[in-house]
Parts: structure tokens; C-alpha cells; sequence
């Protein structure tokens, strides 16, 4: 297989955009990203896209061609894929095996949602489409309330608490309040975390990810071409991708992700490294307590831990890893489809030392890892610098 | 409308009457019912079953914030229950006192609306739990 | 042939609301209402519970008690004034809920409180002509009275179930006696939410004169006599009637209080009589005798005959009583009760 890098990164600035619409969004991030590769355009090869719900937030399907010519990149081969709030992961996934495989040299990658043309209801409906929608939703269960299940068993077997779930709001918005991008610039407070609306218990409105429109694009070429665009070149060095049950009641276990678990040991595997080498990552945090299994399922603390770990500021910026410097799914956004491939920007970023008032220390190495639904579909990238 | 007239009458024998089915060849009894034995798969033989309805709450969360079609019934309790054949499944709970909600409290099927498509659309009825 | 009830079942929703908790919202004198109608209580459905649910409920007990495979019932027929479709039977709900599909008849029945009653008639006539191994009559309701009207105080929600067999009865049914008029005493045109009535016309000229004519052709029918019976089970639209009929019929009270549910919750129409019949059931020793007299606004009576067998002692722990019901309830307010039933304009 041939190593892949990504030589441009770029994003809209996520939140309610009213005034963009999908096309615009997708458009903009994409230029963005062409722009930071020093690339004409000429070069690319094919169009890799990731969007959940377009059909039902915008009723548009056929997103790939839809891509292409927003972008003026007809005739070139453009593929939508969708893994609910993974779909931006499954698309960076696909363009890096397509370039692994030898099969093209330059590839641009997006991922775009548009959730404000529709009514808040209308979205939620949209985004029960992440879980099982006869067996789930038709029984009363919005997407929060699967994840409050997920916080419930989690509090009764380690003793996690609503303020360690809480914190994790805090450190992200704390990390957002520096993201010029995140749809959420303002610092929380943990009593305001705790006295938000109840939605589902134990999860409150702050600490669950917002509604959002954006997109965040990439440009990746095989790395033995990558330095005649990029003096900062960085490698994708792991991929693991692994699935699950779709309903979260068939899962073998409740306090766990265990499709994060199997993608990042498959990641790790393929790059050669260990948690331990990880110094910053962006994990999928659509609620507080996604956040608290991601750092335990990811290896970077043992099991029924990262509450604890998250109390005490380990997960903080600059501290044992840095988690989320972006502001998480929490406050910068959940553009569901943008989410894996703004990950993946921001590792970027962060491994040139483009950091902009969140620059993690010495970032060698990075992990992006998206989820869809309440763990069905998982997918880890890790990114490192090459000197 | 969540479902179609077919989707809601295709799943009548599951939501009313617990029907789901077992592998003959591995003996894992699936509620809902599977096309495919998760173990066997095409080696599997899947015969019907009937649940009997009895399981235990496995975790459970109280719902604030209503899909669209059940503003009316909140606050309402959701919880995964393991059916005693085997498979959990997640349903919501008819109990509101919740002192009486528990991970590992005994429940049971009750039959009771499910859905209801406004007022000139199909009424789903189908399976909810009660604590016993 | 003897024919009888092989299973029987109840169900009645937990919450309730008081009378006194109606009386103060609308201005009125809670003691003399709940002395007048001696009603202190009212059965309220949940959000999610219909005559279809609450008539699966009872249906289902009514399977366990009777240790049948659903796969034998071979009619079903549910009565109500409330049913969830005007057009779309309850009685394919409950049958499929039951496992009794598809091998066998169903319909819905309407005749104001007495369709349930109706039901068991029918059940009886296909057992006997060998037409049914068993029949399932069930009567059930989730009423609603008009907001501010005498009938809110009274409107509850309950549904019985009966399995009508020829084996292994519990109770058997002697002989059935119906007397039937053109009464316009309460009625309800199609798409209205809520029924009108005849004010004191519905006491004399309807219950009063086809109750008490039901129970007489019965005993006329059977060549008995009010002491020949251990239990009288009036229909009950308020705790009263019966009360002044038994009074009226020579009957001593203490044979209608068993049977005698409305106090605690509320007047369940199609249910109600059937109610009071489990409840009777889940009491009464082996060898008593039962007189049914039903009442169907519109209007009619229909009138049983019944002896309770040894076989009953076996079958009633089965599931659970009607006493349980009763007991495990839980009290709302006006302003919930309003929302559960969904009288509030959205």
C-alpha cells in the first residue's frame, strides 16, 4: 500500500448559517482547502463526499454529483457516502484507500451537513436515522436519550457523575472560545452545565452537541508526490474502521464502544504506535459521556476512568493529552457529515504547529475518531508529522 | 408519519405479541426477530418464538425532550430491558414513580399505544414494560 | 348443552381523580355531588391507553385463568362506546394481540353500556351450536363526559373479558334474558367528543325500567325468586341506581355491594357490568348463584343466570383481581387528568 498525506485543509466557520446553503458551505471549504495545497485543481483526480441527511434536511439526494459540479470539477468521479454522524470519517477513509491503492494520486475529500432549513424537530427526526428507527425511535427514543442509557449504565457500574460529564463541556468550550471557527465562542461554567433543561437523564442541553451547519474539506495526495505541494505534508499513518450492532440494546456490552476499540486498535496496529503516543486527539464527543468512552475505549485510560481523568484535567489543553482542542462536537459544532473531516483539518493544523491560540506542545502525533449513531460505525485516523 | 401502513403491519406480530424467533442450530434467541442467525448465518435455522415478556431493566433514562408525535407523554421513562429468553430489547417504561426504577428491577410486557398518526392516521399499538 | 365463562379477566387504568378534585373546579358543592352520585373516586386512562389496550389487558388474564391456546378461540367480540376506530374493528386488535388470529370470527359491537353483555350472548349462541370451542366477549371503554356536565363526575375507564366455553366452566350461565326498547335516553351522533343525555329521563323511563324488567324476565324465565341468589350485579352508572333498585326489588344490599364497583372507579360503561361480574367472581364460594342485569342506554337489559362451579377456586389465582386493580391507583389532578384525556385544544 502507498502512504497517504494531506497537503490542504479548510472550513467554513460552523453554526446556524442561515445565509449558506449546502452548496455554498461545501464550496467555500472546499476552496479553502484547494487554496492551503497550493494546488490548481487540475491535479485532483476524484471527489470524496460525506453527508448524513441531505435527502431529508434539504431533500436532495445524489450529493456526489452535486459536489462535483458546485465545486466545477465535472467530469471527475464523485462518491457520497454516509455513515450517519461518521459519514465525514468513512469519506476520509475512502479517499486515503483510494490513493493507498494506487488507484489515484489527488483526491479531494469533504464532508458538509445543512441542518437549519429544516425545523428542530424535523432535524431530530433526521438524526434519529443514526440509531434503529423501527426498534429505537418508534419506541419514544430520540438520539440523546440512547446516549443518556449509555451515561446511566455508565454512572452505575464507575461511579461517573453528572459534573465529570459536565466538565467535559467546560474544557471544550474553554478550547472553542479559542477556535475562530466554533459555533460556540463562549466559556461555560460547571454550574451552568448542571442547571441547563433536562432532555434525557442524566443528560442535560449543555451537554449535548448543538444543531449546526458547515463543512471542512481536505486535500490528500500519496505521499511520494505530496512535497511538490506541501512544505507541511502530513501522513495518515493508521486507519481502523469497525462496525457494530445498529441498536444499542444489541450491543454485547453497554459500557463500551467496543467498534471504537476495534478501529482503534486496528489504527494503532497499522501506525505502529501506542495510546501512550498519542498527544492530542479529536474524539467524537456528540454528548458529554461519548466523550468519557472515547478516551477510555481509545486506551488513554483504563476503562471506567475518564470521568475522573476529565475532573482532574488530564484531558484538558496541554495537559497528559490534549482531547478535543477544537471544542469538540460540543462547541464547535456538529455539522453530522462536516464532523470527520473537520477533525481531520484540525489535526492538521495542529501537527504543522498551525495551532492559533490552542497549539498543543510539541504535537508529533494525532488521532481523529468519528462515530455514527450510538456506536455502530466507528473510524480512526492517526495523523503525524514527517520531517 | 414514522412508518408506512405495510412497515406498521409487517411488525404487528412483534409489537403486539413479542414474536421474534431463535436459531435451532446455535439455540441464540433473537427479539426482533433476525433474517440471518448473528452466529450460523447461513448455517443458521431460524424458527419462530414467542417471548413471554418477563425480563429485567438493564439501564434506563427518564425523556424530557419528545420525538415528534409524543409531546403529550412526557416526561417518559425509556429503559433497555434483558428479556429473560436472552436478547434486550429497549422500551418504554409505564412506571412514573421513580423510586421504583432500577437497573436490575423486574418488568413486564404490557400492551399499550404505541403511535398514534394524528388524528385521522393509523393508531400503533405495540409493547411497553411495567415494573412487577 | 351446559354452557359457561371458562376464563375471565379485568383490567381498570391506575390513576384516579376525585370527585371533589372535579367539584372544586367547577364551582361546585363537592359533598352533595359525591353523596348524590356516591362516587368518591373516578378511574382515569394513561396517555397511551385506549379501549383496545385496557380490552387486551383484560382479555389476556382471561386467557391465563382459562389455560386455553389462544389458537382456540374461535369468535371474538368486543363492545364499546369508545371504541379507537369508528370504522377498523378492536376486536382484530385484540385478537392478534392474543394470538388467536386467523383461523376465526370478530367484530365490534354497540349498545351504549350493555355491548359487552351483548357480546356474551352471541359467545354463548356459537358455543351451544357448536359453531365456537370458545367465544371471547369482552366490554370495554375509556368514555369521556363533557367538561362541566353531571357524566364527568361518573365517566371512568375498565374493560372485562369473558371466555365462553363448554368444558372445564368455572361459572355456568343457566340462561340469558334481554328486554329491549326504543329509549332515546343518551346518545352521541358520529364525530362528536362527547354524548348527550336526557337528564332525569335516563333514571325512571330508562335504567330503572329496563334493569328491573331485565331481572324480572330472568327470574320469570328461570322460575326463581330474589332469595334463589347470593349476588345481584346491576349495571352501575353511579353507586344509587343499583342501590335504589335493589331497594326497589326487594334485594338486600348487602348481594349488590360485592358487585358494586362505581364508588372507586367511576362508571366504565361497556366495562361496567362485566367489571362487577369479575368481581364478583374473584369472591364468590362454589355453588352461589349470580343474577347479571346489564343496561344499554338507547335502551336495554340483558340478563344472566349464573352458578359458580368448584373449578373456580382453581383458575382465580391465575392473574390478577379485580381488588388489584382497585387498589393500586394513583391520584392526578384536574389539570392532568385534562391532558390525559386529551380535552385540552392543541
Amino acid at each position: 500500500m502507498k502512504k497517504v498525506s494531506i497537503i490542504g485543509a479548510g472550513m467554513t466557520k460552523f453554526g446556524e448559517r442561515w445565509d449558506k446553503s449546502l452548496k455554498e458551505l461545501v464550496v467555500e471549504a472546499g476552496i479553502k482547502a484547494l487554496v492551503d495545497s497550493n494546488l490548481s485543481g487540475n491535479e485532483i483526480e476524484a471527489v470524496y463526499g460525506g453527508t448524513m441527511a441531505a435527502g431529508r434536511l434539504v431533500g436532495q439526494e445524489h450529493v456526489g454529483a452535486l459536489l462535483a459540479d458546485a465545486m466545477g470539477l465535472n467530469p471527475l468521479p464523485s462518491i457520497r457516502v454516509e455513515a450517519a454522524c461518521a459519514s465525514g470519517g468513512m469519506a476520509l477513509r475512502e479517499a486515503y484507500m483510494a490513493i493507498a491503492s494506487g488507484y489515484h494520486d489527488v483526491v479531494v475529500v469533504g464532508g458538509v451537513e445543512k441542518m437549519t432549513d429544516v425545523s428542530t424537530g424535523d432535524a431530530t427526526i433526521a438524526l434519529a436515522g443514526a440509531g434503529d428507527v423501527e426498534w429505537e425511535y418508534f419506541s419514544g427514543a430520540t438520539f440523546p436519550a440512547v446516549y443518556a442509557l449509555l451515561a446511566k449504565k455508565h454512572m452505575a457500574e464507575f461511579g461517573t457523575t453528572e459534573e465529570q460529564m459536565a466538565q467535559v463541556a467546560v474544557k471544550n468550550h474553554e478550547n472553542g472560545s479559542k477556535n475562530e471557527y466554533a459555533q460556540y465562542q463562549n466559556k461555560i461554567t460547571l454550574e451552568q452545565v448542571m442547571k441547563s433543561k433536562p432532555i434525557a437523564e442524566p443528560l442535560k442541553i449543555l451537554d449535548c452537541s448543538p444543531i449546526t451547519d458547515g463543512a471542512a474539506a481536505l486535500v490528500l495526495a500519496s505521499s511520494d508526490i505530496a512535497r511538490k505541494y506541501s512544505d507541511t505534508p502530513i501522513e495518515i499513518s493508521g486507519v481502523g474502521m469497525a462496525s457494530d450492532t445498529l441498536p444499542l440494546h444489541d450491543r454485547a456490552s453497554l459500557i463500551e464502544l467496543n467498534a471504537t476499540k476495534v478501529a482503534a486498535e486496528k489504527a494503532y496496529r497499522q501506525a505502529g504506535v501506542t495510546p501512550k503516543e498519542i498527544n492530542f486527539a479529536e474524539v467524537h464527543d456528540c454528548f458529554t459521556i461519548a466523550e468519557l468512552l472515547a478516551v477510555e475505549d481509545l486506551g488513554f485510560f483504563p476503562k471506567g476512568k475518564g470521568g475522573p481523568a476529565t475532573q482532574e484535567g488530564e484531558t484538558a489543553l496541554n495537559s497528559k493529552i490534549s482531547i478535543n482542542t477544537s471544542g469538540g462536537l460540543k462547541a464547535c459544532g456538529h455539522p453530522v457529515g462536516a464532523t470527520g473531516v473537520k477533525q481531520a483539518v484540525e489535526a492538521t493544523w495542529q501537527l504543522r504547529g498551525e495551532g492559533k491560540g490552542r497549539q498543543v506542545d510539541n504535537a508529533e502525533i494525532g488521532l481523529t475518531h468519528n462515530v455514527g449513531g450510538s456506536g455502530a460505525t466507528a473510524i480512526v485516523h492517526i495523523m503525524k508529522r514527517v520531517n | 408519519m414514522v412508518e408506512g401502513i405495510a412497515s406498521i403491519w409487517r411488525n404487528i406480530p412483534q409489537r403486539y405479541r413479542l414474536e421474534g424467533n431463535y436459531c435451532e442450530n446455535c439455540g441464540t434467541a433473537y427479539f426482533p426477530p433476525r433474517v440471518v442467525c448473528v452466529k450460523c448465518r447461513r448455517q443458521g435455522k431460524l424458527k419462530t418464538k414467542i417471548f413471554c415478556g418477563k425480563g429485567k431493566i438493564e439501564t434506563y433514562t427518564k425523556v424530557y425532550t419528545a420525538p415528534t408525535g409524543l409531546e403529550l407523554e412526557v416526561p417518559y421513562y425509556l429503559a433497555i430491558i434483558n428479556l429473560s429468553e436472552g436478547p434486550s430489547i429497549l422500551g418504554q417504561l409505564v412506571e412514573t414513580d421513580s423510586e421504583k426504577i432500577k437497573i436490575g428491577s423486574n418488568v413486564e410486557f404490557i400492551f399499550r399505544k404505541m403511535r398514534e398518526d394524528g388524528e385521522e392516521g393509523l393508531i400503533q399499538y405495540g409493547y411497553k414494560f411495567k415494573i412487577v | 348443552m351446559t354452557v359457561g365463562i371458562v376464563g375471565y379477566g379485568a383490567y381498570v387504568p391506575k390513576y384516579r381523580i376525585k370527585t371533589e378534585d372535579i367539584a372544586k373546579v367547577w364551582g361546585e358543592d363537592a359533598e352533595r355531588i359525591t353523596q348524590g352520585l356516591g362516587i368518591l373516586e373516578k378511574s382515569v386512562p394513561d396517555m397511551d391507553e385506549d379501549a383496545a389496550t385496557l380490552a387486551v389487558e383484560a382479555a389476556k388474564i382471561a386467557v391465563k385463568r382459562g389455560d386455553i391456546d389462544p389458537q382456540d378461540i374461535d369468535a371474538v367480540f368486543v363492545g364499546s362506546e369508545s371504541h379507537p376506530y369508528a370504522v377498523k374493528p378492536t376486536a382484530t386488535i385484540v385478537a392478534e394481540a392474543l394470538g388467536a388470529t386467523p383461523h376465526m370470527t370478530a367484530a365490534d359491537l354497540e349498545f351504549a353500556c350493555k355491548a359487552g353483555t351483548v357480546a356474551i350472548q352471541i359467545g354463548m349462541a356459537l358455543v351451544n351450536s357448536n359453531m365456537a370451542k370458545y367465544a371471547l366477549a369482552v366490554g370495554t371503554d375509556t368514555s369521556q363526559g363533557r367538561p362541566g356536565d353531571a357524566l364527568e363526575y361518573s365517566a371512568g375507564a375498565g374493560a372485562g373479558a369473558f371466555i365462553i366455553g363448554n368444558k372445564n366452566i368455572v361459572a355456568e350461565i343457566n340462561g340469558t334474558y334481554s328486554f329491549t326498547t326504543d329509549t332515546p335516553d343518551f346518545w352521541r351522533r358520529p364525530g362528536k367528543d362527547y354524548p348527550s343525555h336526557g337528564g332525569r329521563f335516563t333514571g325512571e323511563p330508562a335504567y330503572f325500567k329496563h334493569v328491573s324488567s331485565g331481572a324480572k324476565g330472568m327470574m320469570e324465565r328461570m322460575n326463581t325468586t330474589v332469595e334463589d341468589y347470593d349476588f345481584f350485579v346491576f349495571h352501575q352508572p353511579n353507586a344509587k341506581f343499583p342501590i335504589k333498585l335493589a331497594k326497589d326489588m326487594g334485594i338486600p344490599k348487602e348481594k349488590v355491594l360485592p358487585g358494586l364497583m362505581t364508588p372507586l372507579i367511576g362508571n366504565t360503561y361497556s366495562g361496567a357490568t362485566m367489571v362487577g361480574l369479575a368481581n364478583v367472581l374473584d369472591k364468590a364460594s362454589p355453588g352461589s348463584r349470580i343474577l347479571v342485569a346489564s343496561f344499554g342506554s338507547g335502551a336495554g337489559s340483558d340478563a344472566f343466570d349464573i352458578k359458580v362451579t368448584d373449578k373456580i377456586e382453581d383458575i382465580r389465582e391465575k392473574g390478577a383481581k379485580v381488588q388489584t386493580f382497585v387498589d393500586n391507583k394513583k391520584y392526578i389532578s384536574y389539570g392532568e387528568y385534562v391532558k390525559h384525556r386529551r380535552k385540552l385544544k392543541m
